[in-house]
């Protein structure tokens, strides 16, 4: 693992190009550009709750805020790993002709989405000023959480990029399951909706909901999540990224042979 | 290892699981897992390879197509991981093994020249002092900032040759990548070449053309089908080779 974070750093340079050739790439031609990393939280923000304040209305406050902190916890999860799964297939072409520590390219997704992550919170800026939400100190714990959320997507990332070179079929599957768990996660409706039901427990079990609640927690209600909170964040975190190193490298020699 | 060695070469096989059909989900793996009919035919495309390359060297590898030679090649530079084996290398080695590899069509050759040279280790000021170098020799400047898409697949060479050569690595592996380009570019990479192996650089050529690995290399490995036939001086292994293509 050592050995790995020394490699990294002497690599960083790769890193950085390889993420800015995502940037140039995704935006060229288009008139806006950058601009739609901050748009597109932003209108989707509006979309859905001009559907749903109505429906929840009652049970949020600040219903766009409480939305938009969601959604884009939420984006960054499901932006990152989707490019991390299909990150190394999509270097086939480079893996099977120069040496690059193969690793390399889950982590640069995983690092391009977390950069989206960062300039959506500009979108999330807009949204608090529009509605006069205040920060306290709270929200210096952001950084926190970042750290939390960027293991956490790095280790489903390596996991699901290694899985994915050795059957297909889960690049398919995937695109169910991170569908399910869109809708497992409360997002766009209060978690509270779900008390006293088995829903409710179940919940207690999605990484992603102490995520988002964690989110929200900060931003939107001035508290500071307990110890415990922060355990579970953590654990979660360390979890996948432990599962996923050792899933990536166990298979990462073998890559080669079916890409 | 001793230090007049550049590569060693240990007791090298790469085998391949030929699957008879392709298993590429995981329903077919299953039902095949369950019916134990998991069955794979073993290819062997490298097999039992010992060899030592001095430094300074120029080393060729010759034998005819499917013979082994890039998976040998491959696997001297790290990419493929032979089955049983060990491969000790002493330097910094610069694949020639496909030129362009790394390259992204939507980027402009000035962007490239970044993310190849990032790709195969150099350091941005690095890159930023050689540009003009790299950009000279390849002859393209009028074409920096055109996307690499609609390039010619000799102008593409140019480019990945000029990027690849532009520090002296310690070990330059070669494959067959000097029939691309015109003729004019080809006799200006084997002067790169012959500067390079000047300057002490190892040299590890695959080529079919016997002329040229007569003319540059020092020793030369015969391989066919995986096996070693023959391995020794130039002029010796290469009218060997030439007496089994005549017949």
């Amino acid at each position: 693992m050592l050995t790995e974070l020394k490699e990294l750093k002497r690599r960083n340079f790769l890193l950085y190009y390889l993420t800015a050739r995502d940037f140039k790439v995704k935006y060229r031609r288009s008139v806006l550009g950058i601009l739609w990393s901050v748009l597109n939280p932003l209108l989707m923000m509006f979309v859905v709750s001009a559907v749903f304040s109505y429906i929840f209305r009652q049970d949020i406050e600040n219903f766009p805020v409480y939305l938009i902190l969601g959604q884009v916890v939420f984006n960054f999860l499901s932006e990152s790993t989707n490019l991390a799964m299909n990150s190394v297939l999509g270097a086939a072409p480079l893996i099977k002709k120069v040496y690059v520590p193969k690793y390399i390219f889950p982590f640069e997704k995983v690092l391009f989405s977390f950069v989206n992550f960062l300039i959506s919170f500009i979108a999330v800026a807009i949204v608090l000023i529009i509605y006069q939400v205040p920060l306290s100190f709270t929200a210096f714990l952001l950084p926190l959480l970042m750290l939390y959320l960027f293991l956490f997507c790095l280790g489903i990332g390596l996991l699901l990029s290694s899985v994915a070179v050795l059957f297909r079929d889960i690049i398919h599957l995937y695109g169910v399951i991170i569908t399910a768990w869109t809708y497992l996660t409360p997002i766009f409706y209060p978690v509270t909706a779900l008390e006293g039901t088995f829903m409710r427990q179940v919940m207690e079990f999605n990484p992603m909901f102490h995520y988002v609640d964690y989110m929200r927690q900060i931003v939107l209600y001035h508290s500071v999540p307990s110890l415990t909170e922060n355990l579970i964040c953590i654990g979660f975190a360390v979890l996948l990224l432990a599962v996923g190193v050792f899933a990536f490298k166990k298979n990462q020699d073998k890559f080669i042979l079916y890409i | 290892m001793q230090d007049r060695l550049a590569i060693k070469v240990d007791g090298v096989s790469m085998h391949f699981n030929m699957s008879a059909e392709k298993l590429d989900s995981l329903k077919e793996y299953f039902i095949k897992l369950v019916k134990r009919q998991l069955f794979f035919k073993d290819f062997v495309a490298v097999n039992n390879i010992s060899l030592e390359i001095e430094k300074g060297e120029v080393f060729g590898i010759v034998g005819t197509n499917g013979s082994g030679k890039s998976t040998l090649l491959k696997i001297i530079s790290g990419i493929l991981k032979p089955t049983s084996g060990s491969v000790e290398i002493n330097g910094v080695i610069a694949p020639l093994i496909e030129l362009g590899a790394g390259f992204d069509g939507d980027l402009t050759a000035r962007e490239n020249i970044y993310l190849n040279g990032a790709i195969l280790g150099y350091s941005k000021p690095f890159i930023e002092e050689h540009f003009d170098r790299i950009v000279d020799f390849a002859e393209l400047r009028d074409f920096l900032d055109v996307p690499i898409k609609n390039y010619s697949s000799g102008m593409v060479a140019r480019i990945a040759f000029a990027i690849a050569t532009i520090i002296k690595p310690d070990i330059l592996i070669v494959d067959e990548i000097l029939s691309v380009g015109d003729f004019l570019f080809q006799q200006k990479c084997e002067q790169r070449i012959n500067e390079l192996m000047a300057g002490g650089t190892t040299v590890v050529i695959v080529s079919h053309s016997i002329e040229q690995i007569e003319r540059l290399c020092d020793r030369v490995l015969w391989i066919e089908k995986g096996d070693q036939r023959m391995l020794g001086a130039t002029g010796e292994v290469c009218e060997a080779y030439r007496n089994l293509q005549h017949t």
